[in-house]
């Protein structure tokens, strides 16, 4: 399961991920996509909406639990082992971080640095290598013709975390979508991979 | 095979192996995927030999079912809560003519204050209804449920309705087995109704009764649901048999055999309890939970001998009776009346407030202290009702509670942003 190369690895129990962003930015699909990847790994996988105001363009919350035996836990995600942010300008109004673990993981949608959205007190010791930006919507972009990010941002989790592979995520992306859409966007999901992968960014 | 899905496309997938052959519905907030997956199935042609009817109501949508049924075809609906009520009156009527109709109620709460999140005011409002209710801990139970409830519904001609929480289970991405056709259709057999309207055999239905007869059919309604609570266990039993899974039957019960105190809960709120018993039981806790899954008919009996060896007995119910407080509770103490076992009401996840382990733990410490008020509001913010009952006493043009209370509590602002 776990793609070696660096990747870091959590434990062997429940992962909970939160994933914020907005109404249009298929915060939804992100955490049914991720559910569908880690069913896709042989794990149990629950995923669902925390649905505020349906409006484009409102703050969304969707939640993904994985774990290696059947869920029963119905409750929202409290206390995320990991939290993906598909739009930055979410960080001064959500409380995005609330509850996160010590050594939990986060993933933000933007070009910019962690140093540079403000953010340096999340890089403690304990998340050493696991706070990361992507400039996830202009990977989309490039590839897809549209700034949604979260297949990108999956894929950058999958480099984080060997939670799921590179390669379930874009099953489950083609499981979803299909066609250009689908491949489009499972070479976003590779490319932002890469980019967590690859050491040295521009 | 294990399928990793939406709760309401597991739904509409098992319903089509059903066979259903009318279904009528009018989309609302959570139900809305379960029959556009329906309905897209019907154009498709995936689900064959059904008419999909979209209707501009649900009390359209109930009164085509009644009459698809009454020609004697397998008929299908779901709704949820202002939707629910909108059909009360052909609910009545379904049920008064032994209509074996099945629908899912994507449970819901009802307005006012409006509000599209998941409670269980909707079914309880229709709990008089001559419907059976049957609540599902999970989103497998609710497809197995709805396979059952066909079963029920046309073996005692009575229409049955299966609840599932909304958006906790209905939007719900988790691994579902969807039965094989042929392992429904050898459950199910075809659907032969009791009474059928033939234009080449013209007979009456729904005809007036007045008081010399009217005592006597609502009592034979009330003997069909007696008798579900006999078949109720008996086709949870075949289906495991056939399916190799537990589903349904009049409740379920988890470390309460010899347990002090005994939770019993509806629906899916289940598995986080079921989590945080077992977590005291392993610290030696004496608790236990009890899913209840036959809600109408209600098992009284049954319930008693489950419960006969608790110190106390605590419902938490998604719903409120305002004026007297728990719904489940009054039908819990009528079980127990007789006994000297302390029954409590805790009332909690109004509206979609989630029920989270958190508080679930100091609730059951309490309760197992003994120290649980008789009804109690799990969550309640108090300086919320303090600031506002005050408010509310300082004039006598002070408006109204809901949008007053959400300016408080920040959620709208008073002035333009």
């Amino acid at each position: 399961m776990a793609k070696g190369g660096g990747a870091l690895t959590v434990a062997p129990q429940m992962f909970q991920a939160r994933v914020h962003g907005r109404g249009g930015q298929g915060v939804v699909t992100a955490a049914e996509l991720l559910s569908l990847a880690a069913f896709a790994e042989g794990l149990e996988a629950q995923a669902f909406p925390s649905f505020g105001s349906e409006r484009m363009g409102a703050p969304v919350v969707a939640f993904c639990r994985t774990d290696t035996k059947p869920i029963r836990l119905r409750e929202p995600i409290a206390e995320p082992d990991a939290v993906i942010i598909q739009d930055p300008t979410l960080l001064h109004h959500v409380d995005v971080f609330g509850g996160l673990t010590e050594t939990g993981y986060v993933l933000i949608n933007s070009a910019r640095s962690i140093e540079e959205l403000g953010l340096a007190e999340l890089l403690t010791p304990a998340r050493a290598g696991r706070v990361v930006t992507v400039p996830a919507g202009e990977l989309a972009r490039a590839r897809t013709g549209r700034p949604i990010p979260n297949a990108a941002l999956l894929g950058a989790l999958s480099a984080m975390t060997s939670v799921v592979s590179q390669d379930s995520i874009e099953a489950a992306i083609h499981g979803r979508f299909k066609g250009k859409m689908a491949d489009s966007n499972a070479a976003a999901a590779r490319d932002a991979f890469d980019y967590v992968r690859e050491p040295v960014h521009a | 095979m294990r399928e990793q899905l939406e709760g309401s496309q597991g739904i509409a997938r098992t319903v089509a192996r059903c066979r259903p052959e009318v279904v009528s519905a009018y989309p609302i907030t959570p139900q809305t995927h379960i029959v556009e997956a329906l309905s897209r199935m019907v154009r498709s042609g995936d689900l064959e030999h059904c008419e999909y009817v979209n209707v501009e109501s649900e009390f359209s949508a109930m009164s085509v079912a009644i009459g698809a049924s009454a020609t004697g075809a397998r008929t299908y609906t779901a709704t949820a809560s202002q939707g629910l009520l909108y059909m009360a009156e052909a609910l009545f009527n379904a049920s008064g003519l032994g209509l074996p109709i099945v629908m899912t109620v994507a449970n819901r709460a009802i307005g006012s204050p409006i509000n599209i999140w998941n409670d269980h005011s909707d079914a309880m409002s229709m709990r008089d209804c001559g419907w059976i209710q049957l609540y599902a801990a999970d989103n497998q139970e609710a497809l197995d449920l709805h396979i059952q409830a066909f079963f029920l519904a046309e073996a005692l001609s009575v229409p049955v309705m299966v609840c599932m929480d909304g958006f906790v289970l209905t939007h719900a991405f988790e691994p579902l087995e969807i039965p094989l056709q042929n392992d429904v259709d050898a459950f199910l057999g075809p659907f032969e109704p009791r009474q059928v309207l033939d234009p080449d055999d013209p007979v009456t239905i729904g005809a007036m009764v007045g008081p010399e007869a009217f005592t006597e059919v609502r009592y034979l309604s009330h003997i069909k649901q007696m008798q579900a609570l006999d078949l109720i266990p008996e086709v949870s039993a075949d289906f495991r048999e056939r399916f190799g899974r537990e589903a349904g039957g009049l409740f379920s019960c988890l470390h309460t055999d010899d347990a002090e105190t005994i939770v019993i809960v509806l629906g899916s709120v289940f598995g986080t309890i079921a989590d945080v018993v077992d977590d005291l039981r392993e610290q030696g806790s004496s608790i236990g939970v009890l899913s209840l899954k036959s809600f109408r008919p209600f098992p009284t009996e049954e319930l008693r001998a489950a419960l006969s060896g608790a110190k106390r007995v605590v419902t938490l119910e998604r719903a409120l009776q305002v004026g007297v407080g728990g719904i489940v509770s009054e039908n819990v103490r009528s079980a127990l009346s007789g006994t000297s076992i302390p029954t409590h009401t805790v009332i909690a996840g109004l509206g979609g407030r989630p029920i989270t382990r958190k508080t679930l733990r100091p609730l059951f410490a309490t309760a197992m202290a003994g120290e649980l008020p008789e009804v109690h509001f799990l969550d309640l913010r108090e300086d919320v009702i303090e600031r506002e009952i005050w408010r509310a006493s300082e004039g006598s043009h002070t408006g109204p509670h809901a949008e007053s209370i959400l300016r408080n509590i920040g959620i709208v602002r008073a002035e333009p942003v």
